[in-house]
């Protein structure tokens, strides 16, 4: 009752206060439209001109000017990138690879990140650092003895030589941990302790339910990169067991010669992605930026 | 009988409360650790391991068909990078392509952190825009680029005819193709990082710009003075990514060669990385004792980098 005596102008005046640096943004002129307007033209254009080029055929796609309006092969496009390029098979195993690292990262990300925000223990701090140290390393400088070792333990080629040394990820313990110290409160874990619950316990059901949201966001960032991965999986795959990305190469390296079909490639290995930004595409805005002002 | 009962009973709920003591003080002791393991003990094996074997590696002459079999040549290999002109070429293309990527990129998405900053209608429409580029692969984000730049067909030619430009051979010339693949670069993260900078911009304190405001400073003195210094640990986190980034590009340029070009970063290794080099060295020539000397190099000159950037920082701070 009390709260609903404020005057809607102070509580106008005090969310503005809440939320830093809301209050100073200034209202976009015309010409911010105009930039901000380019820019998404410049951001979307190519995807756009996938479409148009996949839904043509070679000759015409091949024209100086070229084509700037879908044309009616899409679907014989398609179909051809499926089936001639093998990108069917591709992307049941791009789905395998990126789920399997993506379910994996987040499992241990949260297990790992809950230790590091709300269990005290020896040696915290270091290993900690170690985590964020780690971040800095791209893990390509090791391909050589990786591919080697994927020899020996019999997965060369496979789909396993690209799952496992992705497993986990500095970046999504560093994320899980910056969340959930502001998010779970530590009344919640001390409580939780006090009715007796051991930690496997308390992680199930006080932190989980809690790091739900930032859970999903990091499954959806892993994921995209695990798709999107390429130099790693170039390496270590077959040709009979590829991923999208590296198919994609194999069709620009003449395997197939035709434009139109290439550019179907295209689209069809990024569409799964796109339909995932436009339902998510607030959520993984939102996750990046979390993330980043935070880190 | 009813007194004996209570004895018995009352032992064994000592002994239990003892025993519950006790697996709650290892689980409080343990718990933790038994939750970072995963973590370490799959990055220990599948990262930190194999970064330092590559050094081992790259001490012996290992051919790709004949693993395990390894001759000790001490550091021959490294005297022949260092001999090799396709090594000091490549550096310099890595180098270069990474300016010419990194700086325009992070300079446009300094400029469209701070348009999309203001109060602005769809203002969730031009953040995802802003990222979509990031949920393509290289594969595909590359493929069409190629196409785009295409000599006698591409999109780009085209465009630069109707404003009188003779058509230009991106794929065959040094520096136009070195700026076709820093462009696909500059494509695909701009917008990621304007969204990190965005983040940043929102964090701070509002106090700041009035406090400006009364000083009478400009909106641009306002984003010089107020806004670039207070991102400015998100600048530096972004200037290491991208760098690490470049030094590690591979599949624009492989791509853009169309094939049998690509690995060679084209027919005069204009465009070849230490990536490229890397791959070369080891899946073409088959020398993976070569190609593990590739990557301890990168990886000094990463640390090389790091140490500049420590210095650099540290005389910028001195002076200011």
């Amino acid at each position: 009752m009390t709260t609903d005596t404020v005057a809607p102008e102070e509580r106008a005046a005090r969310r503005r206060l809440l939320r830093p640096g809301a209050g100073r943004q200034h209202h976009a002129g015309p010409l911010a439209y105009v930039l901000l307007g380019l820019a998404a033209l410049l951001s979307l254009f190519p995807l756009y001109w996938t479409m148009v080029a996949a839904s043509t055929d070679n000759t015409r796609v091949t024209q100086s000017p070229p084509p700037f309006l879908p044309g009616p092969n899409l679907f014989s496009n398609l179909r051809a990138a499926w089936q001639d390029a093998g990108l069917g098979q591709a992307m049941a195993n791009s789905l395998i690879v990126a789920g399997a690292i993506a379910t994996s990262t987040v499992l241990f990300a949260t297990l790992a990140g809950f230790a590091f925000a709300k269990l005290r223990f020896r040696g915290r701090n270091a290993l900690l650092i170690l985590v964020i140290g780690t971040m800095m390393i791209p893990p390509q400088l090791g391909v050589v003895p990786l591919f080697m070792m994927m020899s020996e333990l019999g997965w060369g080629g496979s789909l396993p030589a690209v799952i496992f040394p992705t497993l986990v990820s500095a970046v999504g313990v560093f994320f899980m941990r910056q969340y959930l110290s502001n998010a779970l409160p530590d009344e919640l874990v001390e409580a939780a302790r006090v009715d007796g619950a051991h930690s496997l316990r308390i992680f199930w059901s006080v932190v989980l339910p809690v790091a739900r949201p930032a859970m999903a966001v990091l499954f959806m960032i892993t994921f995209v990169q695990a798709w999107n991965d390429f130099f790693w999986p170039y390496i270590a795959l077959d040709d009979s067991n590829l991923t999208v990305p590296v198919a994609l190469t194999r069709l620009s390296a003449g395997y197939v010669r035709d434009q139109s079909v290439i550019m179907a490639g295209a689209l069809l290995g990024t569409l799964p992605l796109l339909v995932m930004f436009v339902v998510f595409g607030r959520q993984i805005v939102g996750g990046i930026m979390q993330g980043a002002v935070k880190g | 009988m009813a007194s004996s009962t209570s004895v018995a009973s009352g032992g064994g709920r000592v002994s239990r409360q003892r025993w519950r003591n006790l697996l709650h003080r290892l689980d409080l002791g343990a718990a933790p650790y038994a939750f970072i393991t995963p973590f370490f003990v799959i990055f220990a094996a599948f990262s930190a391991y194999p970064l330092i074997y590559t050094l081992w590696v790259s001490l012996h002459r290992v051919e790709l068909a004949t693993q395990d079999q390894m001759d000790w040549l001490a550091l021959d290999n490294y005297t022949a990078l260092w001999q090799d002109d396709r090594f000091w070429n490549a550096l310099m293309n890595t180098f270069t392509i990474g300016v010419l990527s990194t700086v325009p990129q992070l300079l446009m998405a300094l400029g469209l952190a701070h348009l999309l900053n203001y109060r602005l209608r769809g203002s969730a429409f031009f953040r995802v825009a802003a990222l979509a580029p990031y949920a393509t692969s290289v594969g595909a984000a590359a493929l069409v680029f190629t196409m785009l730049f295409e000599r006698d067909f591409g999109m780009i030619n085209w465009g630069l005819s109707l404003f009188g430009f003779d058509h230009i051979d991106w794929e065959s010339e040094k520096w136009p193709a070195q700026i076709a693949i820093s462009l696909m670069v500059i494509w695909r993260w701009t917008g990621y990082n304007a969204l990190l900078y965005l983040a940043a911009m929102q964090a701070i304190p509002r106090d700041r710009y009035e406090a400006a405001a009364i000083d009478g400073a400009s909106r641009w003195q306002q984003f010089t003075k107020v806004t670039v210094p207070g991102i400015r640990s998100t600048i530096v986190f972004t200037i290491v990514l991208s760098t690490i980034g470049a030094t590690q590009l591979f599949g624009e340029p492989l791509i853009f060669g169309q094939g049998v070009n690509g690995i060679t970063g084209g027919a005069e290794n204009q465009y070849q990385t230490l990536g490229l080099l890397l791959y070369e060295e080891g899946w073409r020539n088959y020398q993976m004792g070569r190609a593990a000397t590739v990557a301890w190099a990168m990886f000094l000159l990463l640390i090389l980098l790091f140490v500049l950037h420590r210095v650099l920082r540290r005389v910028l701070s001195r002076r200011a």
